[in-house]
């Protein structure tokens, strides 16, 4: 648990070499929810493959280093119900705000837009809420 | 070489999701849990994310991408309803479950169904958003 943010921290680095790779190679601007919304609702038709290969690079990886280090904690609810609702909320949110952590917080915060501080403060804030809410008062997550 | 970028790109970053404990879902809830036995980890990645694209931010200036054309515009600062209700509605989702777009699809070889479920309900509500935007502007509009 102690060196949680020296992985943190490394893991972050990727993180921002990742987007600085498909920003200066392609042009482009990192943002997950942009990437698959724009396959989803045929606004990204024009570079589909690129987010398609993109998205795969994302999954692959993963399940490489996995094959070395054994099976990863996700500690993810098995409610349907909650991961319904949450699948949802993410969905239509990130769409309607035109980001999510990678885009509007990574890509964001690090030229300084405005929308994506703005964002980021919000989603944190409605995140740390419905922590509180639901887990200590509700008792449900 | 778009794609081969695109391929790299990709995998740098579900690496760095799964390598920061950014696709453990406690650790990103025990982020947001800031009255329960808080973990500072998400701030690091976050931090760590930051200072390589801000860099690369830096070097776009008087460039243009390797694979030629050009890179995004500033960004626009207008702020605008639709980005406070859509950033409150993906952070009640995220703290829901501690899931967000990027992390989803880096957890989708972990063979757990949950992650294919969230992200079935996640590409239904991308496909709602456009109706409630306009249903949102409308009654803006009216208002």
């Amino acid at each position: 648990m102690q060196a949680d943010w020296i992985w943190g921290l490394i893991g972050g680095l990727l993180i921002g070499t990742g987007g600085a790779v498909y920003l200066l190679g392609n042009g482009r601007i990192m943002g997950a929810s942009g990437i698959i919304g724009g396959l989803v609702d045929g606004s990204g038709r024009a570079t589909a493959l690129e987010r398609l290969i993109f998205l795969a690079g994302v999954v692959l990886a993963p399940i490489g280093i996995l094959a070395f280090t054994g099976p990863a904690q996700s500690h993810l609810t098995g409610n349907p119900v909650i991961l319904i609702a949450a699948g949802l909320l993410v969905g239509v949110g990130t769409r309607l705000a035109n980001g999510c952590t990678s885009g509007h917080g990574v890509c964001g915060i690090s030229r300084l837009s405005l929308r994506g501080i703005v964002a980021t403060v919000f989603y944190i804030a409605a995140g740390g809420l419905t922590v509180v809410l639901f887990r200590h008062i509700l008792g449900i997550i | 070489m778009r794609n081969f970028l695109a391929f790299i790109a990709g995998g740098l970053f579900g690496a760095g999701l799964l390598v920061s404990g950014m696709t453990d879902t406690a650790k990103v809830q025990g982020w947001l849990d800031v009255f329960g036995d808080w973990d500072p980890t998400l701030a690091f990645v976050m931090g760590g994310a930051i200072v390589p694209m801000a860099v690369a931010w830096r070097l776009t200036s008087g460039r243009i991408p390797l694979v030629g054309g050009a890179f995004p515009p500033p960004p626009d600062q207008k702020l605008g309803r639709n980005l406070v209700i859509g950033s409150v509605l993906f952070g009640m989702g995220w703290g829901l479950v501690g899931l967000c777009p990027g992390p989803v699809v880096a957890s989708l070889g972990f063979g757990n169904w949950g992650h294919y479920l969230f992200l079935a309900a996640m590409i239904v509500g991308m496909i709602l958003a456009p109706g409630l935007r306009s249903q949102l502007d409308r009654s803006a509009r009216a208002a």
